[in-house]
Parts: structure tokens; sequence; C-alpha cells
């Protein structure tokens, strides 16, 4: 299976992470000393190279750069220390430091609904027809931070038509596991689980819209969603569901996780989108994580000329 | 009262007290040199800034319930000091908002601070403890007599604004502000309770019974 460390790797497939570490480090030095004038301190622990997960198995694919960006792409050590992941903890670090207790071998994948096909999937057999991809997408949380992240993984596409949806499947819906003894957070009901998202068909069949199994050339760590999640980089973050035991073809529109918690404040869409602020922030600006100044939100997240006819004709502003 | 015997020599209570306060600042500067803030520093500095606000504002206001139940004196010689500090993070957490995080962007600090109600009244609670810190001289005691007490009456009205703040900016998990709801709750009820024993004490005795 994938998650082991293939024999035949060539170097020349692995992405070189020195790279990353340079441009990191270049970028280091730039930010930590506008930080230094402007905060007059100098904070040394800001910014660092990734520390390489020496653990993480190495992962072969090809890179996919007419879908990736080349803006600096953040540290592993801030991709890995720095989630979302209510499962393991509401602290932005509780995931790093508890989802060592989720056992992602053997991992199980049900396929369900309007679909020709439905099944028990092994994830292994879920990937292995496919050419892993690398793509590096920029990620846009709600709640106004952003970052540059290096994914490996196939396109949902590719998924979607071996599992031929039938003429009625108009969304996709997915599922986090539910298992309190491996996700210690959800002893607690801060959210309503398990955690589910959902897609409408064309959205899920965007060329951008990815499966991912691996970060940094590597397999996914836990923290991060090990050992699939979704990445839709135009939407918030939320709606990128992590550690996805269950997909489902339907004919209605999902109940998502976030907007059941809070309907006015989390919408099915969630559309990166400047112009529409969140009722309690404003979503016009970001910070990304290691600089210092804020920067404009763009449409979309900057994939407005990729995604936009998506929506044409919708009150983004109603659909949000 | 019953008084209990002092863990340590009175005076050294009000040093003691002063280095335990600025502790929070120092571990903070600590974690900036080592790398301790995490991937996001400011939004870190903002929390922990933040959090210690509280926690000093309900730790000021346990000086007059401590002495109730326990006796204790200690608690309120340095009440002044732990107001003071009250205000001293709270200056550190709007700063960073102002500095670090909206970097003088006065446009964007005046929208939030009309439009997110969360901002507003954590705004609000800043602009009220300013009186109260300016006023907190033993000379301005003296002159503004018995107004005094009924402008620092305030600091009621400022911990209900704090919590208020906390509770509205979080997304999901409200346990932590609820905590800090209760720990309010609690003080006030304790005083409430002592005040009307007090009230009942003070009036003249039934002519019948």
């Amino acid at each position: 299976m994938l998650i082991k460390r293939p024999d035949d790797i060539k170097t020349s497939d692995i992405t070189d992470e020195k790279i990353y570490h340079q441009r990191r480090a270049f970028l280091q030095t730039g930010s930590r000393a506008a930080l230094a004038v402007v905060a007059g301190a100098a904070f040394p622990g800001l910014m660092f190279p990734g520390d390489a997960a020496a653990q993480m198995a190495a992962l072969k694919f090809k890179k996919n750069s007419g879908f990736s960006t080349d803006e600096e792409v953040n540290s592993l050590k801030d991709i890995t220390r720095y989630n979302n992941f209510y499962e393991f903890g509401t602290d932005k670090e509780d995931p790093a430091k508890y989802a060592h207790t989720l056992k992602t071998d053997p991992w199980n994948v049900r396929v369900e609904g309007e679909v020709e096909k439905p099944a028990d999937y092994q994830l292994e057999d879920l990937i292995k027809e496919s050419q892993l991809e690398e793509r590096i997408y920029r990620m846009r949380c709600v709640e106004a931070w952003s970052m540059v992240i290096p994914w490996v993984g196939i396109p949902l596409s590719t998924l979607i038509k071996r599992f031929k949806p039938g003429s009625k499947a108009r969304y996709v819906e997915f599922t986090t596991l539910h298992d309190p003894a491996q996700m210690p957070g959800q002893k607690r009901g801060v959210l309503d689980w398990p955690y589910v998202e959902g897609l409408r068909m064309d959205e899920a069949m965007h060329p951008l819209t990815l499966l991912a199994v691996g970060l940094y050339g590597k397999v996914l760590p836990n923290q991060n969603g090990a050992p699939i999640r979704l990445v839709v980089p135009w939407k918030y973050g939320f709606k990128n569901i992590k550690s996805i035991v269950k997909i489902r073809f339907t004919e209605t529109m999902p109940n998502t996780t976030w907007n059941l918690s809070g309907p006015r404040e989390y919408g099915f869409y969630a559309n990166v989108n400047p112009e529409v602020d969140h009722p309690r922030w404003s979503q016009g600006r970001e910070r990304r994580i290691g600089e210092f100044f804020k920067r404009k939100t763009k449409m979309f997240n900057g994939y407005e000329e990729q995604v936009a006819s998506l929506y044409s004709g919708m009150d983004l502003r109603r659909n949000y | 009262m019953h008084s209990m015997k002092p863990f340590v020599n009175p005076k050294f209570v009000k040093p003691l007290v002063f280095m335990a306060c600025l502790l929070p600042l120092v571990f903070g500067i600590q974690a900036g040199f080592t790398d301790q803030l995490g991937a996001n520093p400011i939004e870190e500095i903002t929390h922990r800034t933040g959090d210690w606000t509280l926690r000093l504002l309900l730790i000021t206001l346990a000086a007059t319930p401590l002495r109730r139940l326990f006796g204790w004196g200690w608690p309120l010689r340095v009440r002044r000091m732990l107001g003071l500090f009250t205000f001293f993070y709270a200056c550190l957490h709007l700063l960073t908002y102002l500095v670090l995080d909206q970097f003088f962007d006065w446009e964007d600090i005046l929208k939030d601070i009309i439009k997110r109600p969360y901002i507003t009244i954590g705004f609000g609670a800043f602009v009220l403890l300013v009186p109260l810190a300016v006023t907190s001289t033993n000379a301005m005691m003296r002159r503004l007599g018995k107004r005094w007490g009924q402008l620092h009456q305030l600091i009621y009205v400022i911990a209900v604004f704090g919590i208020l703040h906390y509770l509205w900016l979080v997304k999901a998990d409200y346990l932590l502000p609820l905590i800090h709801a209760a720990i309010l709750l609690t003080l006030l009820l304790v005083r409430a309770w002592y005040q009307r024993q007090s009230l009942s004490a003070g009036r003249p005795a039934p002519q019948t019974s």
C-alpha cells in the first residue's frame, strides 16, 4: 500500500526539502527584520525552517505545476503544528499533541448513495490506480489566516468517475471517522459529531478539487487529516474535511457540521470572498502564517479564473 | 471572623505579588525568544495578554470575598496593585491588536470597533478601565471621597464586558469563557450574600421579637 515506502522510488521524484528550506530561510530573514524594526524586538522563534518529520514515509508523485502556485510554501513545522482539527481538541496545537492515537492503517472508505458501485474500499485500493500529484495550494481559513501547502493527492474527479454516480447524484457528502477512543476531542460535544462536509457535484468534479494523502512529498501526518482528506482551495479551510471514512452521493444538499453549528456564520458554499464578512469579523484581509503584515484576501482565494463560472448568476451574499 | 497565621511575612506580600504578576510577561517574552509562540505568534500574544487581563481582573475581584470567607486581609492590601496589573495587561492586549495585528490601520480598527460586537464590548471595557487606573492613587481617593467608591463600582460592569468579549469571540468551544463567567458569578454572589447579611445586621432590631 502507498503508506509503505516504495522500493522503486526515484530521487528525482521526491520534492527537494532543501529547496523549500532555502526559500524559507530567505523569507525568514526578511520577515524577521521587518518585525524587528516594527515591533522593536526580535522574536527569533517566529519563523524557522520546517523540521523534517523523519518518520513520514515518502510518496511517489509527479508535480502538477499547472495547478500549483509559485508562492512561498509554509514550513512543514508550521503546517503540522497549527491545525484546526477539533476531533483532537479546540486548541491549534492540540492536533499535533494528541493525533497520534489515530490509527490510519488499515483504513476503509465506504462509498454509498446514488452510485452504481456502492462498496467498502480499502484506502490503498482507492488510490493505487491513480497517479499521485503534488499540488501547491493556498489555504484560507475562515478565521482570516492562510498558508501555502504542498499537498500530494489525486483529483477527486478521478475517483468519482470510477464510482459511476447516477443521474440523481447532485451532491457529494463526506464524513470523518467517529471514534472518541481514537479522537479524544469527540468526547466533548463542541460540534455535532461526526464531522460532515459536502460539495455540489460540479464542485466535486472540478479539476482543482483534490483528495490529499500526502504533504511535502510524504504521507499525511495525522494532525493534517490522515490518511485521506479533501482539499478545495477556493473555499474556507473548514470545507476540507479530514480523515474521511464515508463518501455518499445524494440528491439533496447535505447538512454540514459548521453550518449546523452556526447557520448564519458558516454556509454550505463557504467560498472565500473578501466582500462577504463573517458576521463577527472581516474577511477582507488575512494573515499569511509567517508574515507580519496582513494581505488582502482574493476572491475565491485567488482561484477566481478557474471557478467563478461555477457560481455565475448566484447571489454570493446569500449563498455564503 | 477567624484569622489565620500568615503564610509569609506580611512585608513580603507586596513584592511577591508584584513579581508574580510580572511572570506572564516574562514567560511570554521567553516564549518569543525560544519559538514557543507557535505558528501564529501574533494570535498567541493576543490570546495570552487577553487571558491574563481576565484572570487578573477575577483575582482582583476575589480580594473582598476572600476576606469575607477566610478572614484574609492581605489580598485587600494588594488589590490596588492587582487592579493596576489588570490594566497593564489590558494595555498590552489592546496594543497587540492595534500594532501587531492591525498595524495602525485606523480605518479597519474603527470598523471593527463599530461593527464587531466582541470588539465593541472589549474596547468598551478598556475605556472604562482607564478612569479607574487614573483614580487609583491615594490623592485621588481622598479627593473623590465618597464618589471614589461609586466610580470604582464600574469594575463589575468591566468584568461582565470582559467575559462577554471572550464569549462572543469563540467559534464553538464555550468551555473557557463559561468557566470565567462561573467564577465571576460566584464572586458576585459571595459579595451579595455578605452585603445582605451586613445590611440586615445594621438595621435597627425589630420592635417585637
